[in-house]
């Protein structure tokens, strides 16, 4: 039993359903990838687990505890991040206000955390004062890992996190996950970049027509030929 | 160089002053209408007849006052009852989120539902209002009349312009200075503020952090209160107070906001004081201020009036026409819409 | 189609409570508020055009009503010579300065859109254009103002119409309203509904208060009266050997069935206006432009990406609708004889037309009509039902309490407060209106 996992899980957008029993689980301190062509389901697959698609059947359980009937919000007092794909961030408050904001639910001293989230972004610490609209692309996702990061989340949730951004913006914010991992936490992403995500994974899931199709450790995904010929382009 | 002092006096005492004091009322009453349109995102065309409730019920407060022989030096008795009026405001909005508007938020109803909502709001309000207090001109304004007396003035400087500086104008400058200054600190500094502010940002990003919307909502239309009771009682205390006016006061409020740029309060104040100021410097005759600055010989024969003084109240529509053409996002560039 | 039952009943239902008011006040209250509310069903139903077929937020009815009113000054009283001989014609000479200036700095602007890096001198000579050009104008126009203004002031002091036939003003209101619209629209539309909202009720506010205060147009506040009827007057029916014959056999008294015959002629006339714009509304609700129109107002977004043209598309609806409210202005101020420009008033001329529309069911022409029989119907009715409502609630007190007197006094203030509540209770419990969209 993994510490997050939404199992065998059916759901859609009105009458059609999109998630067809697909499972999807992570370990504290593991990154795990979901991978799949346009239309598979994967961001709604992680949409399902943070409780923003209510599921017709199956079910998610976070430590043990069933989570399915919580409303996003509740999982996050219990542990949940979720970076969302667009909007993101809040553009006209500073970068500092911005993970104030992250951490509004926390009635304690916050300032240890803001703090740690600095170090593993000494940019941000840098332009804290400035308005987060006005930072480029690559910075602007990393207030939005921040911001997540500070109400301390057991497991942090992002939606392709590296959409339009520069291959090299995308290798240091890579990097900066795994950071995020060894400290614990638990990742879960969907990304369109599958090969270079699948590198940094402990686990991929291939997901098909919202089925799992592949699941195994990124490093053998890789080296599976079926999965190199259908979904990473040879 | 006198000449130029009585030039300087004229414009201070005509324009400047009024200028400040009418800019700070339309100041008060922009920044709340744009902060209902960024947390509650519509147009709320009951805001005058809101204002005009506050200023109905320190009205009435002050009058009992009055009666009961309470009051308050050389002030007016109006700023004791001022706490009154702005609680039962606050009451009156808090009601009429709970009944009327509150379930178009559930529903999730476009803008524009809201908007023919708070019309129906204001026709019901300015029933209660004109049923309680009556439709005609009303006084409540007691204390000392003048802070500066032109007459004092002249004999003060030998000058032959007068300044006159009413009490209501300083008491209004003063307070709305007061007000705008907590409301910035508020959004700026505290914790609910903050969380207003990332709510008008990014709704949904600011419930995914856990902020409430219902105490965001609450906080805005209690901030709201506060600001149109001072501006209502503010107005009527330095004009005068009948609830058709109040209609009247609706459109350079929305010109205000719009113009500053609405959603943001910056934009609000800078609005408010850009439609005070160009509806008195259009309309001020500057015969006299030329006579004094030009030889003899040049001295305009009519009042060098650039629009009639008929016209006052229709410039602030103009600027807002203008603003819509050539930059609907205003000068701060509020929401882009 | 929507339920012809309900739309009969409710209609009966109008009919009725018409019957009884001409029953226990009198026949002539009855007409004249029945002509007042086809009047108000014609408002109604150009806004229903505006907000029901496009969702278009038009809170400037007062506007275009009054320009329809003062079309019908312009086009049938006639000329006042003495005014044109004083300084018509230096008037006239004055807007062509004006067209010309407005021409000018059109052009400037359009071929100097090249000059990004200079801006502000492209802002200064525009500025300058512009303030030379309207000193210019002031420094003919104003001599002339003055002196037509001069001619006779207490009789005229305008210049007068044009001396045509007053039926001829309702064309020209609707033209003059919809030309007007044109300008609106092109400046709002393309901007949120709110923007369009508040840009409508600031641009009439602008119309009237230059109405209001350009006395050589239509005298402004001192008013316009004894324009020319369409219809006969009384003095010269109570003459006629046929009103009196009949008014003897309806046992009326001679004046009373004069006044009648009059308002049943205005009527006639408004009755065949109401009939035609409903038979060409619902003609057009029902053809492919009406079903594209509210296309566009169910989905904005999938419309334009279909390939309509939402702006234009929305400008031609915002004019027709704003056309029928000058013809309706017109109308009204062809009933009342007189131009008043005093008389109109935001909460009268544009917030009740749009009680009207909300009530009887917006996207409904039925609907439109009936709420602005209905809610006129109340608006004058709500008065006295309002004083005897509360004189009932307070014929316990004693005579002398002055709570009684000041309640008795604000009576007629309950008419606003009902209107706001219905609006409030039908937006909340029955959105869709008394006779709700039909499917289609």
């Amino acid at each position: 039993m993994s510490f997050l996992i939404g199992k065998d899980m059916i759901g859609g957008y009105g009458g059609a359903m999109i998630l067809n029993g697909c499972t999807i689980g992570v370990e504290q301190g593991e990154i795990a990838v979901i991978v799949g062509p346009n239309g598979a389901g994967k961001s709604t697959a992680m949409k399902a687990i943070f409780g923003m698609l209510s599921l017709n059947q199956g079910s998610v359980t976070m430590d043990g505890v069933d989570i399915t009937a919580l409303k996003p919000q509740d999982r996050v007092m219990l542990g949940m991040g979720f970076v969302p794909q667009t909007a993101n961030i809040f553009t006209e408050m500073t970068v500092e206000e911005n993970l104030e904001m992250g951490a509004f639910i926390r009635q304690d001293d916050f300032s240890d955390t803001m703090e740690q989230v600095y170090s593993l972004f000494p940019i941000l610490k840098e332009k804290r004062r400035q308005p987060a609209g006005e930072l480029s692309g690559g910075q602007r996702q990393q207030v939005a890992v921040s911001r997540a990061l500070m109400t301390q989340p057991k497991i942090l949730m992002l939606d392709e996190p590296t959409a339009g951004v520069s291959p090299i913006v995308m290798d240091e914010l890579f990097d900066r996950i795994i950071d995020i991992a060894k400290t614990g936490i638990a990742i879960l992403m969907v990304e369109q970049n599958a090969r270079q995500a699948l590198e940094i994974a402990d686990k991929g899931y291939v997901l098909v027509q919202g089925e799992n199709r592949y699941t195994d450790t990124g490093a053998a995904l890789l080296a599976n030929p079926d999965v190199r010929q259908a979904f990473l382009g040879g | 160089m006198t000449d130029i002092l009585n030039a300087i006096v004229l414009i201070t005492n005509f324009v400047l002053v009024p200028g400040l004091t009418y800019g700070s009322q339309l100041a008060l009453g922009a920044l709340g209408i744009t902060m209902i349109y960024s947390i509650l995102r519509f147009s709320n065309f009951a805001h005058g007849e809101m204002m005009s409730f506050g200023a109905m019920i320190t009205i009435l407060v002050t009058w009992w006052m009055q009666a009961q022989g309470i009051s308050f030096g050389v002030l007016p008795t109006a700023l004791l009852a001022l706490p009154i009026g702005i609680a039962a405001t606050i009451i009156l909005v808090l009601t009429a989120d709970r009944v009327v508007f509150k379930y178009y938020r559930t529903i999730k109803a476009p803008p524009v539902t809201l908007l023919i909502v708070s019309m129906g709001l204001m026709f019901f309000l300015g029933g209660v209002i004109r049923f309680i207090i009556g439709p005609n001109d009303q006084r409540f304004l007691d204390g000392e009349r003048f802070i500066m007396k032109a007459r004092s003035f002249k004999q003060m400087t030998g000058l032959n312009e007068g300044l006159a500086i009413k009490t209501t104008q300083g008491i209004t400058v003063f307070l709305a200075l007061i007000m705008v200054a907590f409301v910035f600190w508020f959004l700026t500094y505290t914790r609910t503020g903050k969380s207003m502010r990332a709510y008008s940002n990014n709704e949904d990003l600011a419930l995914l952090s856990g902020i409430n919307p219902e105490r965001v909502v609450l906080v805005t239309w209690v901030i709201t209160a506060v600001l149109i009771t001072l501006a209502g009682t503010l107005y009527g205390l330095d004009k005068s107070y009948k609830p058709f006016t109040y209609l009247s006061l609706l459109l350079p409020i929305f010109a205000s906001a719009i113009v500053g740029g609405i959603g943001s309060p910056v934009g609000a104040i800078l609005g408010g004081f850009v439609i005070a100021f160009s509806e008195l410097f259009v309309t001020f005759a500057y015969k006299r201020v030329l006579g004094y600055l030009l030889p003899d010989s040049l001295e305009p024969e009519g009042l060098m009036q650039l629009l009639s003084t008929d016209y006052k109240i229709a410039l602030s529509f103009v600027i807002l026409v203008l603003v819509l053409i050539i930059r609907p996002t205003g000068i701060a560039g509020g929401k882009t819409l | 189609m929507t339920s012809p039952m309900r739309i009969i009943t409710v209609f009966f239902g109008m009919a009725i409570l018409l019957a009884f008011v001409g029953i226990n006040q009198s026949w002539n209250v009855a007409f004249s508020i029945l002509n007042l509310c086809v009047i108000s069903a014609i408002m109604a139903l150009g806004v229903n055009i505006q907000w029901g077929y496009a969702g278009l937020v038009n809170f400037g009815v007062m506007g275009f009503v009054a320009v329809g009113g003062l079309a019908g000054v312009i086009v049938s009283m006639p000329p006042v010579e003495a005014a044109w001989a004083a300084g018509g014609t230096q008037l006239m000479g004055g807007f062509a300065i004006m067209g010309l200036v407005i021409a000018a700095a059109t052009i400037f602007w359009k071929k100097t859109q090249h000059w990004k890096d200079r801006p502000r001198k492209r802002y200064l000579i525009m500025a300058l254009i512009i303030i030379l050009g309207y000193a210019f104008y002031r420094y003919i126009a104003d001599p002339a103002i003055d002196a037509i203004e001069a001619v006779e002031p207490a009789k005229t002091g305008y210049l007068g119409g044009l001396g045509l036939h007053i039926l001829f003003s309702w064309i020209v209101g609707a033209i003059a309203a919809g030309l007007i619209a044109m300008l609106i629209g092109r400046i709002a539309l393309g901007l949120r509904s709110d923007y369009l909202a508040i840009a409508t009720l600031g641009i009439s506010e602008i119309i009237i208060y230059v109405i209001k205060n350009e006395d050589w147009m239509a005298r402004g506040v001192k008013n316009v009266n004894g324009l020319p009827r369409p219809v006969p007057y009384e003095l010269d029916l109570q003459e006629e050997q046929w009103v009196n014959s009949l008014a003897e056999s309806m046992s009326f008294s001679v004046i009373n069935a004069s006044s009648l015959i009059v308002k049943l002629a205005y009527l006639s006339l408004f009755v065949a206006v109401l009939i035609i714009l409903f038979i060409m509304a619902e003609k057009a609700l029902k053809s492919p432009w009406g079903r594209m129109m509210r296309a566009i107002r169910d989905n904005e977004v999938a419309a334009a990406a279909m390939g309509k043209d939402v702006k234009n598309r929305h400008l031609q609806i915002f004019i027709i609708g704003s056309a029928i409210l000058g013809l309706a202005g017109a109308m009204l101020t062809t009933l009342d004889g007189q131009f008043t420009p005093a008389s109109y008033q935001p909460l009268r001329y544009t917030f009740l037309i749009w009680v009207m529309v909300i009530v009887g069911g917006s996207g409904n022409n039925y609907g439109s009509i009936i709420g602005g029989f209905i809610i006129w119907f109340f608006w004058i009715e709500a008065e006295p039902l309002g004083l005897w409502l509360i004189e009932l609630l307070t014929s316990g007190m004693s005579a002398d309490s002055a709570l009684k007197a000041h309640l008795l006094e604000s009576a007629a203030h309950t008419r606003l407060m009902t209107m706001g509540l219905i609006m409030m209770l039908v937006l909340r419990f029955a959105p869709k209106g008394l006779i709700p969209e039909a499917k289609r």
